[in-house]
């Protein structure tokens, strides 16, 4: 038995800093089968504010997914993890931590923030869409959102 | 990615002989090498983490696989105790059940799930999950393994 279909398309929360991987991960999940729609934030502060909708996010969707970056400009990914897993009203949202770093301190100490999934970006352009493509099979195909 | 040298060490937590076995074939197969642990209920689960009694000698696992409905000790409290315990936090907890309540959803992700997975009726879909989640957790995610 699949997931119920869903009227609503499926929201997900991209916050990546780097133009070229945000395309790259816009085209792997759009090109997906399920109907989504893909917001980008290039700043840990405004996924923040756009999850809190905050002045400008105030007609901002609550996301269904968020793909996560752990180095970016403002306020860090581990921070912005550890607030978002802080916060009822947030937590349940699952998170998937996409980043370059393969340092095992990173993997367990955002495995203990409570992110969902933690994947390290190939740096190979085709790998990345592979990885992007897994991770949109597994989580909006197979998983049940909340 | 993860590495192929050491093989994953998966823990299944599941009283229903059938379901464990399918799983157990569906992982057989896997491109990542994996050794699957089986336990019937939620006490002997805590027991196997916390290496207690007959279970002393056994691996530490990487990925738990984890029924809601079980015996002795509910699902819904062993990923609650794990979750809470910081020696055993880190480890990714796919919750794989029958339930497709929303309720059960909401509260496992409250209850720091990293995913929620619906057990399909049928044989074939019912495999197909477990690839998946094969697929995503064992090829395309880091587990934390110091």
């Amino acid at each position: 038995m699949s997931p119920p279909p869903r009227t609503a398309p499926i929201e997900v929360l991209l916050v990546e800093d780097n133009r070229d991987d945000a395309a790259l991960a816009i085209r792997a999940l759009e090109g997906a089968k399920l109907r989504n729609r893909v917001t980008v934030v290039g700043s840990g502060l405004d996924a923040l504010a756009i999850l809190r909708r905050e002045d400008r996010f105030s007609d901002a969707p609550r996301p269904d997914l968020i793909l996560l970056d752990l180095n970016l400009p403002g306020k860090d990914g581990r921070e912005v993890l550890a607030e978002i897993k802080g916060d009822d009203m947030l937590r349940d949202i699952p998170i998937v931590v996409v980043t370059g770093s393969q340092d095992e301190a990173d993997v367990r100490r955002s495995y203990g923030l409570h992110a969902n999934a933690y994947v390290i970006k190939p740096i190979n352009p085709k790998a990345f869409l592979e990885a992007v493509g897994s991770i949109e099979q597994f989580w909006l195909q197979i998983v049940r959102l909340p | 990615m993860t590495s192929g040298a050491v093989p994953i060490e998966i823990l299944l937590v599941e009283d229903n002989p059938g379901d464990a076995r399918l799983t157990q074939e569906a992982l057989r197969d896997a491109k990542v090498r994996n050794n699957l642990h089986v336990v019937l209920d939620g006490v002997e689960a805590l027991a196997f983490l916390r290496r207690q009694g007959k279970h002393a000698a056994v691996p530490k696992p990487d990925l738990i696989l984890l029924d809601l409905n079980l015996p002795k000790k509910d699902g819904r409290e062993v990923l609650e105790e794990i979750k809470q315990d910081d020696q055993l936090r880190h480890i990714p907890i796919v919750i794989l059940t029958t339930s497709q309540a929303e309720k059960d959803i909401i509260e496992s992700y409250r209850l720091r799930a990293n995913a929620f997975v619906t057990k399909p009726v049928d044989l074939e879909q019912f495999l197909k999950v477990v690839q998946s989640i094969e697929h995503f957790w064992l090829e395309i995610v880091k587990l934390s393994r110091p």
